[in-house]
């Protein structure tokens, strides 16, 4: 099965500005997280997998299929559902949808079945003959989400799908992603701000900084084999311990007055610690053990 | 009632032909503008006029009319390319009302909460989209021009015979070809200020400007500056003259030759496709 999505030293310009720099990856999870501060070129990268920005070198392909060459097939396999506000003001959900099933390729009859089963999928089945100027911003988020599967794409693109939802519905959109990934038909890509979203979601994540890769990997590998590590506080001589700690083989990093983090080398047990401290006596105010998570991952690879 | 079962299906049935899909926006088009009553009392009052042209046509072959209406035959105006091109002004301004009603509410609601991002990230292009939306323009206001232009000249073939048909043959070609130019040129000036202020109502009402200004200051131009160059401006005008050229008729007060006006039409045509390129993009690029 080819990947979902394969950059070849892609190179986008706009003007005399490079926003995406020699890109080479190649993503095959179900579901990819795709990461990045303000401006590293997420959606340029989105944008250019849907034909609509011009590419100055190399190529991408997605779900096998080049889009220099193949763009109108890629377009008709992929949904996307846009970061910004998108509908058209006086036509209802229904209609809106229905077109936009039309114009993906379903017969009419087809895509106003779907369109009614696709509303009623996101949570708008009670709303979907209301006019979509008429909405508030979660349920616009779902017409926007409805439009985007509407036709039973291959792939999935969402970019930032949470974008101002309140809680409960960040947790509806959340279980929808889920729920679509699990229906196994699909892939999705998923653009997002929130490390939480992607965290809860993804399986494989590309992380951008300034239009280049900066980290790359399957997430469910990547938080088994991650360091186990404890931010420990004490009120002593901080630096006595990380000398005594390092002696047992523990890198001590991001070393501040009364506190540090301590990675755990394979083998090492919180009770080594404890002894160290006994030893030293030295008081431990507090210890958190934990694993890197997605923000860390992203902290570290905004390092690079 | 229907029941939907809240799951996610995939789609794998049969799909439409790529090269139809403009239509949809057509469709879609259709049916939301026919919403307005206006618009449908509108479109029958267009056809006044043609009813009118074909009660006259039908009146001078008819001489018990003729008797009992008590006209003098000689009086009556002459079915030619003077008849015609005064039907193709009247028929043109109501097609150029038409246009800045329908016009502006084509474009404009896509672009102001972009939604073209949605189109044209599907298989449909940029030329398809403004294709599909000209369609609307091009087959309501053909429904008022064109169209029944040709049906009169079809009932004044069928009251004078094959042989009147066949002398006047050019006149059919000049019925279809002046309105058709008109709808197209008005078709791209709607289209193009549409996309550019993305404002329905400024849009409406910078069709008007374009037209009614453009004559205002074509004429103060010309006065002014003593030239008779202004009338490039004066989109009317322009398209009367090419009319004029089209339908034989020799008693227009033109100030600019046909080659001039059809170059000026040219010329408005590629302004406004070079500003449609510009303005309907899925995103706009910020610098």
């Amino acid at each position: 099965m080819p990947p979902v999505v394969e950059c070849i030293d892609l190179r986008v310009r706009f003007g005399k500005r490079e926003i995406l720099k020699n890109l080479n990856v190649s993503l095959s999870g179900r579901i990819i997280g795709l990461l990045g501060p303000n401006g590293a070129g997420k959606s340029t990268l989105i944008q250019t997998l849907l034909g609509l920005c011009p590419i100055k070198k190399g190529t991408a392909k997605v779900l096998g299929y080049d889009i220099r060459r193949d763009i109108r097939h890629i377009r008709s396999l992929v949904g996307y559902m846009p970061e910004n506000d998108a509908f058209i003001a006086d036509m209802t959900a229904v209609s809106f949808v229905r077109m936009m099933g039309e114009l993906s390729g379903l017969p009419s009859e087809s895509a106003l079945e779907r369109a009614h089963e696709v509303l009623f999928y996101v949570g708008l089945g009670e709303a979907r003959y209301r006019k979509l100027g008429t909405y508030s911003l979660g349920m616009k988020q779902m017409v926007k989400l409805a439009q985007a599967i509407v036709h039973g794409p291959r792939l999935l693109i969402l970019d930032e799908p949470t974008n101002g939802l309140d809680p409960s519905a960040r947790q509806r959109m959340v279980r929808l992603i889920r729920d679509i990934r699990d229906s196994g038909h699909i892939h999705l890509l998923l653009c997002s701000h929130l490390l939480r979203d992607v965290e809860e979601t993804c399986e494989e994540v590309l992380i951008l900084k300034e239009g280049r890769i900066v980290h790359s990997a399957n997430l469910e590998e990547e938080r088994q084999t991650n360091l186990r590590f404890v931010d420990v506080e004490t009120s002593g001589d901080e630096a006595g311990l990380t000398a005594a700690l390092a002696d047992l083989g523990c890198d001590c990093t991001d070393v501040r007055p009364g506190r540090f983090k301590m990675l755990m080398p394979e083998g090492f047990e919180l009770r080594d610690l404890y002894q160290v401290a006994a030893r030293l006596d030295l008081p431990l105010q507090r210890l958190n053990y934990r694993r890197d998570s997605l923000e860390d991952i992203f902290l570290k690879a905004m390092e690079t | 009632m229907a029941v939907y079962k809240q799951t996610y299906r995939h789609y794998d049935g049969r799909l439409t032909a790529a090269w139809l899909r403009f239509t949809i926006l057509s469709q879609f088009s259709y049916a939301h503008l026919f919403q307005s009553r206006f618009l449908v009392l509108f479109m029958a009052v267009c056809l006044f006029y043609p009813l009118g042209c074909a009660a006259f046509i039908y009146i001078t072959h008819s001489i018990p009319l003729i008797a009992a209406l008590r006209f003098r035959p000689n009086t009556l105006p002459p079915i030619d390319g003077t008849f015609f091109y005064v039907y193709s002004v009247v028929q043109g301004t109501l097609a150029f009302l038409l246009t800045t009603m329908i016009g502006p509410n084509l474009v404009a609601p896509d672009l102001s909460n972009g939604a073209l991002c949605l189109y044209l990230t599907r298989p449909f292009s940029r030329a398809q989209y403004v294709f599909g939306k000209m369609m609307v323009l091009f087959s309501l206001q053909s429904l008022i021009t064109w169209v029944p232009g040709l049906l009169l000249f079809s009932i004044k073939t069928g009251c004078e015979g094959w042989a009147w048909a066949r002398t006047n043959a050019w006149l059919a070609g000049a019925i279809v070809i002046g309105p058709v130019i008109w709808i197209i040129v008005l078709s791209l000036i709607a289209l193009a200020l549409s996309a550019w202020v993305k404002w329905k109502i400024a849009a409406g009402a910078m069709i008007l400007g374009v037209f009614f200004g453009g004559a205002g200051f074509g004429h103060a131009i010309n006065s002014i500056v003593g030239t008779q160059y202004g009338s490039v401006i004066n989109i009317s005008k322009v398209m009367h003259t090419v009319w004029a050229d089209l339908f034989r008729h020799g008693f227009m007060d033109t100030d600019l030759t046909t080659t001039e006006a059809w170059m000026v039409l040219g010329v408005v045509c590629v302004l406004c496709l070079g500003l449609l390129a510009k303005r309907v993009h899925a995103f706009e690029v910020v610098k």
